[in-house]
């Protein structure tokens, strides 16, 4: 196939793949995206290539190999089409009892099948299960079905057709009337509305404009970009090239994470094809439109996330934001107007032109549109990814999609927004979660993080965490930052070690809102946020460490101490053996000898917590 | 490498000077570190002083400017990980290998790096030797898994056996 020349010529090529399918053809999928690759599932699909190729009806069977689905916590997945029967865990040596069974004689292996954390419940087929049930997946719902590096899975599920549609059929400003129409907010951190972006770049005086896809996610804990880029890497190509139109930019650039090599891949092999088939290059579909994209590699730098710091790094230099006295959308790359949105952003663009923005503004609250993608990690059962409708609570995400918290723990807090973000309390856990209400409770949307986190999390801990990495990504250009950060980080080290005292609150305090004021760019205006919010929720426990110089949740080891309960010691040894200081002493039990229970020398132990971790018999205890 | 090793990757960029961060990523793919001698090749052909892309090599996490270790050992420090005990490998990792983050062992079997997120959050805490995944660990496992890494460990075990 050459390139294609107009809509019409489209809608042909597309029945023609679509002809060729048969939608009630069994099909194997199984998910390949990272957390998937992590646990295994490349050996599961040679597996299952075996088995097509060694069995006489296996060319009837469809396999593909697709995008992240979002259910990590549970792969290596696999789903049968068409009835969406959902296998978790897979390994390889079932793929042989999976195609004799289910897709020949429609058993279903029950021990595959996801089980229902509470009532023991086994769920059959894919969308019946909590963790997807209440989800909305319009942005992200094409992943599970599509082969990325296939431009034809993109066009057989409606790919392109808001290009032709856009195109064809609307003004470029006609389609900025649209994306503000639907209050298409950006996904990247900030909210700002992308419509009104796409009409200040287009207005900026100048000939050359750029369009930038920002997939420089660097926020610990979201990885909704990098799943978007592996998996459906044309909706975002689609995305930016409706918002050059709109625009009127002759040239794009995505710049994405080194860290991410998969994604690097993909979103390669989709240029080369919507290059090959018209959709990138000149005169594209037949309108006369030209645009062309291009993929930089970021270097490893949290900071090249802020739009400044990205371009500057684009054009070769050291990532290092400017001030904005003068935006982007006016002077950016290499001083021309530009507009950058983030992944999810652009992928959102599609869906509001092919579906309109009537339909899209139904979603979600007031301030805030359509759906969010959210990565769902830390302390809870179901880890993952899940795109929801904005305003939906943090306890139906928490407790009904993500399945409450592992080994029976309190829940504490979820941290969302990443380093720049908050925690947020049980208090507020039916906040409704949209940008105007995570700010209103000091916390904020960011790239969509959510880290849960329980009553064996250290509050304190975290706040020191999240000023450990800022300062460590803090590009040193202002002096409150780079000194700012630093010096957070001492006194919260200084508190996590015992020696806090009850003045250092107020100079936490002091020093955030110093850094947050006098900072040039988002890193340092936001960076006070993981340690205020948490003094503001869980001041107790600070004063806990503080005080009494005690960490509630065992985490700060400088305050622990260890100690083996005698009564239920096995006298196995094993702890001893681990222990790297040899702190450990007492008479293993053997079959001659009784042995004598274990014991921890205070003086010697470093509280590394090796022995914790290895006794199988809870006979250690942490105070 | 040779001369015209580099010189095949700056013309893959078309000698452009803005392409001097992937012209870097594609030296340190290859030698896993930028050798000086190439920097100040590169830096020549390109027509950038050797400060700026010093800079420019010292301010991106990529890069490297020591040789590195024949196995490269990532620990992933995202807050997901770091919730569930990510600290403690690291921990056991500098015991065992008696280097900090950022180091080489002296006989340049391993290379220790921490990273802040690999978007495997739903196996961590997470550990990544050679692109290989280590998920849901704990410090009790990380002596077994550099055995497995240890060329000459494993040598003299297969002579036993």
């Amino acid at each position: 196939m050459g390139r294609i020349s107009s809509p019409q010529a489209l809608e042909q090529f597309r029945n023609e793949i679509l002809s060729k399918r048969d939608p009630n053809q069994p099909c194997i999928t199984v998910c390949a995206g990272t957390g998937c690759h992590a646990s295994g599932c490349h050996q599961v699909v040679e597996a299952f290539k075996k088995v097509l190729q060694d069995h006489s009806e296996g060319h009837r069977f469809n396999l593909r190999m697709t995008g992240c689905h979002g259910f990590c916590e549970k792969g290596p997945l696999v789903v049968i089409h068409p009835q969406k029967i959902l296998y978790q865990r897979v390994k390889p040596e079932d793929a042989p009892k999976i195609f004799e069974e289910t897709i020949l004689r429609g058993k279903i292996l029950e021990s595959l099948l996801y089980e229902h954390p509470t009532t023991g419940e086994k769920i059959t087929h894919e969308d019946d299960v909590p963790f997807y049930k209440k989800q909305m997946r319009i942005i992200f719902g094409n992943n599970g079905s599509i082969d990325p590096t296939q431009i034809e899975d993109y066009l057989a599920v409606g790919g392109y057709r808001a290009l032709a549609k856009a195109l064809s059929s609307m003004h470029p400003d006609q389609i900025i009337q649209e994306v503000k129409k639907a209050n298409l907010r950006g996904r990247g951190g900030g909210g700002f509305p992308a419509g009104l972006k796409w009409e200040t770049c287009k207005k900026a005086p100048g000939d050359i404009r750029y369009v930038v896809c920002n997939a420089d996610e660097g926020d610990p804990g979201a990885y909704m970009d990098r799943s978007l880029l592996e998996g459906n890497p044309h909706s975002v190509l689609e995305g930016m090239i409706i918002g050059a139109y709109a625009i009127g930019a002759y040239e794009g650039y995505v710049y994405v994470r080194n860290e991410y090599p998969l994604a690097v891949i993909n979103i390669g092999i989709a240029i080369e094809q919507a290059r090959e088939l018209g959709f990138l290059g000149e005169n594209i579909l037949g309108s006369g439109f030209n645009f062309d994209v291009k993929v930089s590699r970021g270097g490893g730098a949290f900071v090249c996330g802020e739009s400044t710091a990205l371009m500057a790094s684009i054009e070769g230099n050291v990532g290092e934001p400017r001030a904005k006295h003068i935006h982007t959308v006016i002077s950016g790359l290499w001083d021309r107007p530009t507009n950058l949105n983030n992944v999810e952003t652009w992928a959102n663009v599609p869906v509001i032109i092919d579906r309109g923005a009537d339909w899209y503004a139904q979603i979600g609250t007031e301030g805030s549109k359509g759906t969010k993608i959210f990565s769902l990690v830390g302390k809870v059962n179901n880890t993952g990814l899940v795109e929801v409708p904005m305003g939906i609570t943090l306890r139906e995400v928490v407790y009904e999609m993500g399945g409450g918290i592992p080994g029976g723990k309190k829940f504490k807090a979820v941290q969302t927004g990443g380093p720049s973000g908050g925690c947020i309390p049980e208090s507020l856990i039916d906040l409704p979660v949209d940008f105007d209400r995570l700010t209103e409770v000091g916390s904020m949307m960011g790239s969509g993080g959510m880290i849960v986190m329980d009553e064996s999390t250290c509050m304190v801990d975290v706040a020191k965490y999240f000023t450990n990495f800022l300062k460590d990504e803090s590009c040193g250009k202002c002096t409150s930052c780079r000194e700012g950060t630093k010096r957070m980080h001492e006194i919260l080290t200084e508190i996590t070690e015992g020696r806090g005292t009850i003045e250092h609150l107020d100079l936490l305090e002091e020093l955030g809102w110093v850094t947050a004021e006098t900072s040039l760019c988002g890193l340092g205006q936001t960076a006070p946020n993981p340690v205020l919010s948490t003094i503001r929720y869980f001041r107790d426990e600070y004063r806990e460490h503080i005080i009494n110089k005690r960490c509630p949740a065992k985490v700060c080891r400088v305050l622990l101490e260890y100690r083996i309960l005698s009564n239920v010691c096995t006298r196995c040894g094993r702890c001893a053996k681990v222990c790297p200081e040899k702190a450990i002493t007492g008479k293993r039990k053997t079959k001659k000898e009784e042995g004598e229970p274990f014991k921890i020398d205070a003086e010697k132990c470093v509280k590394c917590g090796m022995c914790f971790e290895t006794c199988k018999f809870e006979a250690i205890e942490v105070e | 490498m040779t001369r015209s090793e580099i010189e095949a990757i700056i013309d893959r960029y078309e000698g452009k000077e803005s392409s001097i961060l992937a012209i870097l990523q594609d030296i340190q793919a290859r030698e896993k570190y930028l050798p000086k001698e190439t920097l100040e090749h590169v830096g020549e052909r390109l027509r950038i002083p050797i400060n700026k892309i010093y800079r420019i090599a010292t301010f991106y996490r990529a890069f490297s400017l020591t040789p590195r270790g024949r196995h490269e050992i990532v620990v992933c420090l995202g807050t997901a990980c770091h919730v569930r005990g990510g600290v403690r490998i690291v921990d056991r990792l500098t015991v065992e290998l008696r280097i900090r983050p950022g180091e080489t062992t002296p006989d340049r079997k391993f290379t220790l790096e921490t990273v802040n997120c690999l978007g495997v959050c739903a196996s961590g805490p997470i550990m990544v030797v050679d692109g290989h995944y280590f998920g849901k660990m704990n410090s009790a496992q990380v002596r077994g898994i550099l055995d497995q890494f240890d060329t000459d460990k494993k040598e003299s075990l297969n002579g036993k056996n």
